[in-house]
């Protein structure tokens, strides 16, 4: 019986209508829990609910099993509404052993709805976790330490194991399904469609039978014990959410970035050429680009950071569109090779999906502190254009504008992705292709400088740093060119001819004209986007990059209040969009919020004189709208001098969570 | 993992998919040289090899705009500006990654790396090893002069143990590599020694070095002559080992046998050198008065043995102190299949399988997977 329920013969259950649900599914880090976490995503995503996800796993690929750093989850928030955020705080933990359960339960809201696996809560894996005794013998006692939510503790493993019997499995691995009984069990509470996971394991596990019957046996056990046992008594119906029209698909950041970079070989006509070396979290850019050779992109894994951004640069000097792809360590690595970039002047994607630092850091938690090392992190005056995606769906959108201003103004660019956008997903609305912006190469095919030597004053010679006198760009000639043999390097170039030039006032204007012409990126920039309902605002909230969903969840929440706030959200971080200095000015307070310490304010501070008030938090984890809503709160109150309290819009229970925008 | 059995393209010359100059059209080395001045020192190896190179590269009768010189930093990286072909003076060590870059996203080029024993085996070891263990066509010219130049007189990684420099008042105590020694490991395809002064050897290493499809690596020893003046002296026979150069030059020649020192057309070693390489019954490389053992002894130079290891013990008779002895020519000439060659077979044969516009298959691509539509 795996189809849709039919709710006349459900006459036991009851349906409950909700606007939103937040569900984190936590487990040992080899339970499966981001398989199964991506599958409840597609299925509520097939089935029209918005959502925004967010998995946190251990840096490590299987950590002490059992231990509070071993825990793996995958959040999930889905509505009948236009959310931003993964939320704050889930409604459902699906906690699969001890050390998943006290992991967290810090973070669950009073009231809050807990299934927990009980076969793991063994003397061993309570010690494991830390727990002198066990928790779910003290359901319903006076010490019970769960009191404050609904605890259903289910041998989920037991019965998987019952259910997969037929396939005559070892305990072991017939134990390695609950996940899928999980998900068959959450999948019925829900409401969700089942076919496309039912077809994701006949994929997956095509070649083998066995383990696919055990699969698709425990998905519908878990299905079934929804719907027959008397353990859960309510299903839930959150309702297709109201998007505007067009086809959708579910999509991470990384994915949605590969496919920016095709997109982006595409509508240059340039071949594109991946130089990358594995590091977390932007290996999967590279794992994607290089299943799609039959667009002509070229996968190189280097040697090193510097090997990957050196092939780039050598493709670029030969005519190919130049990626490299990292995170901040290899950046660090990258730096000369950039600036080397820099002074050539030649097209190159420099992509950083950031992670927690300093040094190694926080590899697989997100955080937003390389901003300043994309500005500056380089020798010399070396300006490169930073480009920054504010979703995972919207990292395909930035791939393509930072391959414009790239091709455009031969240039490498920053492209600022962060471990949240990477890995989190959201429904993308796809583009069609004929919308995205046509980049033309325009390679240099013609001599362009007239020589003394000249006798009818046409050009005989080429000067490889005359410039577009718009946009300042140099003309790009590669290998093969007849005439327009050339050398480039890291040396100073004499203005114009190219040439090695030690001359000081020509390095001056040398240093100046590179500064103008990323300066000039500005004038190609459409003006920015304000969010200002009412018109009355008296604070501007700005932020860049994945921080665009707890910002714009914080404004809602605080609107919903009765208070007045503006959002802007910056893609372009350099050069700064041309109307951002009118804006800041024409508001009496601005707040930044940022996953660093600081790195836009201070940049914003430098460039506009503006007091720009930081809002700073580096979790590894996204910010959390209701905390900003009540910051932004605090500061509405000081700019209109006046008491701010959000109420149940804020911190206070009991409606701590996502709302709809005020209309 | 999986291994999938790659099919070996049938490629054979290293500039084989170099288009040529038209027909009848003869080049010079002048058309080859930029219009930059040059700015070595006076008395520099350097000026040798450019000199060779802009005389030899219009025998190749490829056409100049498909020419790419790379360099990194030092003072021979300076080369590509004084040729006027298509080149990029790069960063310090990272010329092979660059080059790696150039040659796989065009197979219509042909890719020349110009580097020191500084630039390519200090800073640039990684890159050096990787684009060798590779096998990515285009040709490493290894200037190795045994000094820093450029930063004015610091020991290299080629610098015997015990030199003096700025950096090493009382004596350098870095054990030296051997460039010929550590391409053989890093199982380079064709691995080669000349020396700047010998014009016609030079040129003949370059010819075969440009023919070979893969990474062709060519040590050039190239004398420093501020820094590091006669570092080469016993195997050029000058200064004061002049008449030394006989015994101090072991001659390869793919085919021969390996002897050296003084030779005597009419002597009863019917023109074979007085000392001779043979195999030991231990099986090692030994040197041996060639009058002592049987002509059928002697070791027979075989460059395209698949085996390195005969290779490599030949390149282990320079000691790594004062360069007295040093075998010259090509070592090591195998073929392989290289990465750029079956780097794009892969793009072409993923190319070939797909119909219609790039557009459209983007927008399948795209629009792949669970999708749904809101109308």
């Amino acid at each position: 019986m795996l189809r849709e329920v039919d709710r006349s013969v459900s006459q036991t259950k009851q349906v409950k209508q909700l606007d939103r649900v937040i569900i984190r599914f936590a487990g040992d880090s080899g339970d499966g829990m981001q398989l199964t976490g991506d599958r409840f995503t597609q299925e509520s995503a097939v089935f029209g609910n918005d959502l925004v996800t967010l998995p946190n796993f251990p840096a490590e690929i299987r950590a002490p099993q059992g231990t509070l750093p071993g825990v793996s989850s995958f959040q999930i928030h889905f509505a009948d509404h236009d959310i931003l955020t993964a939320g704050d705080r889930p409604d459902v933990l699906v906690a699969m052993n001890p050390a998943a359960l006290k992991a967290n339960l810090g973070d669950l809201p009073k009231g809050a709805a807990i299934i927990v696996d009980t076969a793991d809560f063994t003397k061993r894996n309570l010690d494991k976790a830390g727990y002198d005794t066990n928790p779910l013998d003290q359901l319903g006692e006076v010490n019970d330490p769960l009191a404050d939510f609904q605890v259903h503790a289910v041998d989920l493993t037991g019965i998987t194991v019952e259910a997969v019997k037929e396939f005559g499995l070892s305990r072991k691995d017939a134990s390695r399904a609950k996940n899928m009984f999980a998900l068959g069990l959450l999948s019925w509470m829900y409401g969700r469609p089942t076919e496309p996971t039912v077809k994701f394991l006949e994929k997956k596990f095509a070649k083998v039978p066995d383990i696919l019957g055990a699969n698709l046996a425990a998905f519908k056990a878990g299905w079934n014990f929804g719907e027959t046992t008397e353990t859960f008594v309510v299903q839930y119906e959150i309702k297709p959410a109201k998007m505007k029209t067009g086809t959708y698909r579910n999509i991470t950041g990384n994915l949605a970035l590969s496919y920016g970079l095709v997109a982006a070989g595409v509508r240059s006509g340039l071949p594109v050429f991946l130089g990358s070396y594995p590091i977390t979290p932007a290996s999967d850019i590279l794992h994607e680009l290089s299943r799609h050779k039959s667009f002509g992109v070229t996968t190189l894994q280097a040697e090193d950071e510097i090997a990957g951004v050196g092939a780039a640069i050598g493709a670029s000097f030969a005519g190919h569109l130049g990626v490299t792809t990292t995170s901040g360590p290899g950046i660090a690595l990258k730096g000369e090779a950039i600036g080397l970039a820099v002074m050539t002047e030649l097209p190159l994607l420099v992509v950083n999906v950031q992670r927690g630092g300093p040094s190694t850091g926080l590899p697989t938690k997100t955080e937003q502190s390389d901003l300043l090392q994309a500005m500056y992190g380089r020798n010399g005056e070396a300006p490169v254009p930073i480009v920054a995606p504010q979703s995972p769906g919207d990292c395909f959108a930035a791939a393509v504008e930072a391959a414009r201003i790239a091709i455009t103004y031969r240039t490498p660019v920053m492209l600022l992705s962060d471990g949240y956008l990477a890995n989190g997903s959201e429904p993308w609305q796809i583009p069609s292709i004929e919308d995205l912006p046509v980049i033309d190469p325009n390679f240099a095919t013609e001599r362009n400088h007239a020589t003394a030597k000249s006798a009818d004053g046409e050009p005989d010679e080429f000067w490889p740093y005359l410039r577009d006198e718009e946009t300042l760009a140099r003309p790009w000639a590669i290998p093969g060119t007849a005439g327009l043999e050339h050398r480039i390097g890291g040396l100073e170039k004499g203005e114009g001819h190219g040439n090695i030039s030690y001359d000081s006032v020509n390095h001056d204007r040398m240093v100046r004209i590179r500064a103008e012409k990323i300066k000039r990126i500005a004038n190609s920039l459409p003006p920015l986007e304000i969010d200002d309902p009412s018109g009355e605002a008296k604070v501007l909230v700005i932020g860049w990059g994945s921080t665009y969903g707890p910002i714009g969840a914080a404004c809602r929440r605080v609107r919903r209040a009765g208070y007045n706030v503006a959002q802007v959200h910056l893609r372009h971080l350099n050069p700064f969009p041309n109307d951002l200095g009118a804006i800041l000015k024409s508001y009496d307070k601005v707040l930044v919020p940022e996953m660093n310490l600081g790195q836009l304010s201070k940049m914003l501070r430098a460039e506009y004189l503006v007091d720009a008030i930081g809002y700073n938090h580096v979790y590894g984890l996204p910010l959390k709208a209701a905390e900003l809503a009540e910051a932004v709160g605090a500061l509405v109150g000081e700019a209109e001098g006046k008491d701010v309290d959000l109420g149940e819009h804020g911190l206070n229970p009991p409606a701590d969570h996502e709302e709809a925008p005020v209309s | 993992m999986t291994a999938i059995d790659l099919t070996t393209p049938t490629l054979r010359s290293g500039t084989e998919l170099v288009p040529n100059v038209d027909e009848g059209v003869t080049q010079t080395g002048k058309e080859f040289t930029s219009d930059q001045e040059v700015r070595w020192c006076p008395g520099c190896g350097d000026y040798a090899v450019l000199k060779a190179v802009q005389g030899f590269l219009p025998d190749l009768g490829l056409r100049r705009e498909n020419i790419v010189f790379v360099s990194g930093i030092g003072c021979s990286s300076r080369f590509p500006y004084y040729l006027d072909t298509y080149g990029m003076h790069s960063i310090h060590g990272r010329a092979p990654s660059i080059a790696t870059g150039i040659a796989t996203a065009r197979e219509d080029l042909s890719v020349w790396v110009v580097t020191g024993d500084g630039d390519a085996l200090s800073i640039g070891g990684n890159h050096l090893i990787h684009a060798l263990r590779r096998n990515v066509n285009m040709t490493i010219l290894l200037f190795n002069n045994r000094i820093y130049g450029l930063t004015k007189g610091q020991y290299s990684p080629t610098s015997e143990v015990g030199k003096v420099t700025k950096s090493t008042p009382v004596g350098s105590v870095d054990h030296p590599f051997n460039p010929v020694s550590l391409a053989l490991g890093a199982e380079a395809s064709f691995v080669a020694r000349t020396i700047d002064s010998d014009r016609k050897h030079l040129t003949a290493v370059l010819a075969a070095a440009a023919a070979h499809r893969g990474t062709s690596f060519v040590e050039i020893y190239q004398n420093c002559p501020i820094f590091n003046d006669g570092a080469f002296d016993a195997i050029k026979g000058m200064g004061d080992h002049k008449g030394e150069k006989d015994y101090a030059v072991i001659p390869l020649v793919h085919g021969q046998p390996i002897t050296f020192g003084v030779r005597d057309e009419a002597g009863p070693l019917n023109g074979l050198g007085d000392k001779a390489l043979i195999r030991s019954a231990s099986g090692n490389i030994e040197v041996v008065d060639t009058a002592d053992v049987s002509t059928e002894a002697i070791l027979v130079h075989d460059a395209h043995d698949p085996d390195p290891s005969t290779a490599f013990a030949i390149s282990r008779l320079t000691a790594a102190d004062y360069l007295n002895r040093s075998p010259i020519g090509i070592f090591r000439q195998v073929e392989r299949p290289t990465y750029d060659d079956q780097a794009r077979a892969q793009v072409s044969d993923a190319v070939s399988k797909v119909t219609g516009s790039a557009e459209d298959r983007l927008s399948a691509l795209i629009n792949a997977g669970d999708t749904w539509t809101i109308d």
